[in-house]
């Protein structure tokens, strides 16, 4: 998995464009406008060439099969007023695109028009769409204003609390599951000859740990080299990447706004600065930092937790009983992500990311917003304590699990195993 | 000299007691059988001695010291439960654990090569365990337990799984093991094997040890006094009314030319007393003093033990 995953990732990201630049060949459409008043709207380009024909529909229909051309527009005859009916004939599926451009093409002719029945100039629409934008700024307590973004915040508040959560579980099992199968096969009676215990168990912790966080660095590298590489070997990629993203980008804008009339959709150049002084405004080396601790504190918490559950038990399938307590702080952390994220100065926010069991997550959701240094330290501290603790008595109850085989495992079993000396 | 002796070691488990003032010693260079029924509490004595867990009373004393971390070092475990990572290489599994007992890379190494040559497994070495069948596996254990050179080996029902080839190879190695100076605990149910191999045993039994010492000596301990009589002469009742009293005919046996007589004698009387009063009578061409097996021993103090608890 650690070559696999990051081809695995790049292709989904790599694939759809690269495809998406294959099936950009020349397409060539015929317009049958009975009308008259459409044909001077579609404007070939690299793309699409549209030509003009003059004839009735059956023998356009002909032509279309011997000329070999890919598609037909057959516009009828029709009243300014009633909904325009086109017919797209072709001799094989044709894409979505080709669709698109028509649809577009007509829609702002026959709104233009309709502007024009009205005496309304299009100039004037242009001139009264206004974009309105929303500069945040932050004023600290000494006064210096910073300016904020609460998206570029969210965002990375809620993915780098997304990452830790899906970190701390899939390492966390991959210690229960390692600690099920030298119990399960008995090589542990042998191993626990050599060393104590508590050895094995934190050694196979942090040794999960550390082969967690390479494959982790690996799969960032290796993603990012892929993407670097294939931009490189594909120079036009970069563009089509634009492009596509621009196409996404205000494709459901002009579908929404019935009345746009703007052939571009230009991108108001503040959204771009703007972004960028969010980034800025946020404090990257102090999120890469508690990210890297809550990472550790929250992993070496919840994995001592799994290594105890997977010492009680004899398989995998009897894990369910005692995961779900131990789960459930951070189920409730992801379940209530959606308010710490947009209320990180709440109440329950600054409770949630102070209480070791759903800290990781939550704190690093709330960072990037501003966190009181009090709160995190409090939060950094009750985290190391905590999974001191827990490790403690994790290894207890693994010292004592590894060894009993064949007997279904109780809570009360656990807990006397805790209070044996 | 001793190299394990404990001292009165307890452990309890909750209400339940495991171990009940166990004294026992396992002398240099010698084996040592560790009998006793199903849940008698010899895994958990095994375990105290390989220091997995620890007495709640007592000390044990290895090698004259008592029992501290650096002695794991010096002993070697094959459980009755055998098991070894199954992805791992049989021989990449060995060096580790060979290393995880102190013995540096390269001596691991030469020493695991010498043991794969000698039961002529070398193909093996690449092979991952889960591809090799549980015999093969038995025998990567067995090297595995004694590659570091431990001064004592405790072996648990080391004969279970091989085929009698095999039992065979195993058993003659743990007799070069002793005679080159190690000391093993040896815990089985067959009680055959027992007799071929230990020089000392203890019963334990409801987590107490019921009997304990010399094989031999118990074995005269459990003596009835039952003697056979070979002789080529059958008639045997003109002699009955001629012996002292003391001395009882069990019964005759016989096998082609020869007759087996059998003798029951009182406790105060001798094999010699025996044999004075036959002399005159008859020809003897052999004589030996019948001793129970280990297995009766072990059924007669089992059971007898558990009569006089019943008793209470």
């Amino acid at each position: 998995m650690t070559i696999l995953g990051p081809i695995l990732i790049a292709a989904l990201w790599i694939v759809p464009i690269y495809v998406s630049t294959l099936s950009q060949g020349m397409k060539t459409v015929e317009i049958l406008d009975e009308t008259g008043l459409f044909f001077d709207q579609f404007q070939s380009d690299e793309h699409i060439r549209f030509i003009p024909i003059f004839t009735d529909l059956e023998t356009a229909k002909k032509g279309l099969i011997a000329s070999g051309d890919d598609a037909l527009v057959y516009i009828p005859r029709t009243e300014l007023n009633v909904p325009v009916t086109a017919i797209l004939y072709s001799t094989s599926q044709t894409g979505m695109d080709i669709k698109t451009v028509v649809r577009e093409n007509l829609r702002k002719q026959v709104e233009a028009l309709k502007l024009k029945a009205k005496n309304i100039d299009p100039e004037i629409l242009t001139s009264i769409k206004t974009s309105i934008i929303i500069n945040s700024i932050k004023i600290d307590k000494d006064g210096s204003e910073v300016k904020s973004s609460e998206e570029i915040s969210l965002a990375l508040g809620l993915l780098s609390g997304l990452i830790i959560y899906m970190l701390i579980f899939m390492f966390s099992s991959q210690v229960m599951r390692g600690v099920i199968e030298e119990k399960a096969n008995r090589i542990v009676e042998v191993i626990v000859t050599s060393i104590k215990p508590f050895q094995l168990m934190m050694g196979k912790i942090i040794g999960v740990g550390l082969v967690g966080i390479t494959q982790f660095v690996l799969w960032i590298i290796f993603t990012a080299a892929i993407i670097f590489g294939f931009q490189i070997a594909h120079p036009t990629f970069k563009q089509n990447v634009a492009q596509i993203e621009n196409f996404t980008a205000t494709a459901p804008a002009s579908s929404a706004q019935s009345i746009n009339m703007n052939e571009e959709v230009t991108m108001d150049p503040n959204v771009f600065t703007q972004a960028f002084e969010g980034i800025q405004s946020v404090n990257i080396p102090l999120v890469l930092l508690t990210f890297i601790i809550f990472f550790l504190g929250g992993y070496l918490l919840y994995s001592a937790l799994f290594a105890a559950i997977g010492a009680a038990v004899d398989n995998e399938a009897d894990t369910q009983q005692f995961m779900l307590p131990v789960t459930i702080p951070l189920l409730i952390t992801i379940i209530l992500s959606g308010f710490v994220i947009n209320n990180p100065q709440s109440q329950l926010a600054v409770w949630l990311s102070i209480i070791p069991f759903t800290s990781p997550v939550s704190m690093m959701m709330r960072i990037p917003f501003g966190v009181p240094v009090w709160q995190l330290i409090l939060s950094i501290i009750l985290l190391v304590a905590t999974f001191i603790i827990c490790t403690w008595i994790a290894g207890k109850i693994y010292r004592t699990g590894i060894l009993l085989y064949g007997k279904k495992i109780t809570w009360a079993d656990v807990i006397k195993w805790v209070s044996i000396k | 000299m001793d190299l394990i002796r404990t001292e009165e070691i307890s452990k309890r488990y909750g209400n339940f007691v495991a171990l009940d003032h166990i004294s026992i010693s396992v002398p240099k260079g010698s084996i040592f059988g560790l009998l006793g029924p199903n849940g008698a509490g010899k895994t958990t004595f095994i375990r105290i001695i390989n220091q997995i867990i620890a007495p709640d009373h007592g000390t044990v004393f290895f090698n004259g010291e008592a029992l501290k971390p650096q002695h794991t070092d010096k002993i070697g475990y094959l459980p009755e439960e055998r098991g070894l990572y199954k992805k791992m290489k049989a021989g990449e599994q060995a060096i580790y654990l060979a290393r995880l007992k102190g013995v540096p890379q390269h001596e691991a190494v030469s020493r695991l090569k010498y043991w794969f040559k000698k039961f002529d497994i070398q193909n093996w070495w690449d092979k991952k365990v889960e591809e090799l069948s549980k015999g093969m596996q038995q025998k990567i254990q067995f090297i595995i337990t004694i590659l570091h050179r431990p001064e004592l080996l405790i072996f648990d029902e080391p004969f279970s799984g091989f085929d009698p080839i095999n039992v065979d190879l195993v058993k003659n190695e743990i007799l070069r093991l002793k005679d080159e100076g190690a000391s093993i605990i040896f815990s089985t149910h067959n009680m055959e094997s027992v007799e071929q191999l230990c020089d000392n045993i203890a019963l334990i039994h409801q987590s107490k040890v019921v009997l304990s010492g010399r094989v031999n000596e118990i074995k005269s301990q459990f003596s009835q006094n039952l003697f056979e009589i070979e002789s080529p002469q059958h008639d045997i009742n003109s002699i009955i009314p001629l012996l002292p009293q003391g001395i009882h005919y069990k019964n005759t046996e016989s096998n082609t030319s020869m007759y087996k007589h059998y003798f029951k004698l009182d406790t105060n009387l001798g094999p010699n007393d025996l044999l004075k009063s036959l002399l005159p009578y008859m020809p003897i061409v052999g004589f030996h003093e019948l001793l129970p097996s280990m297995h009766d021993i072990f059924v007669s103090t089992i059971q007898n033990g558990s009569l006089s608890e019943n008793q209470i």
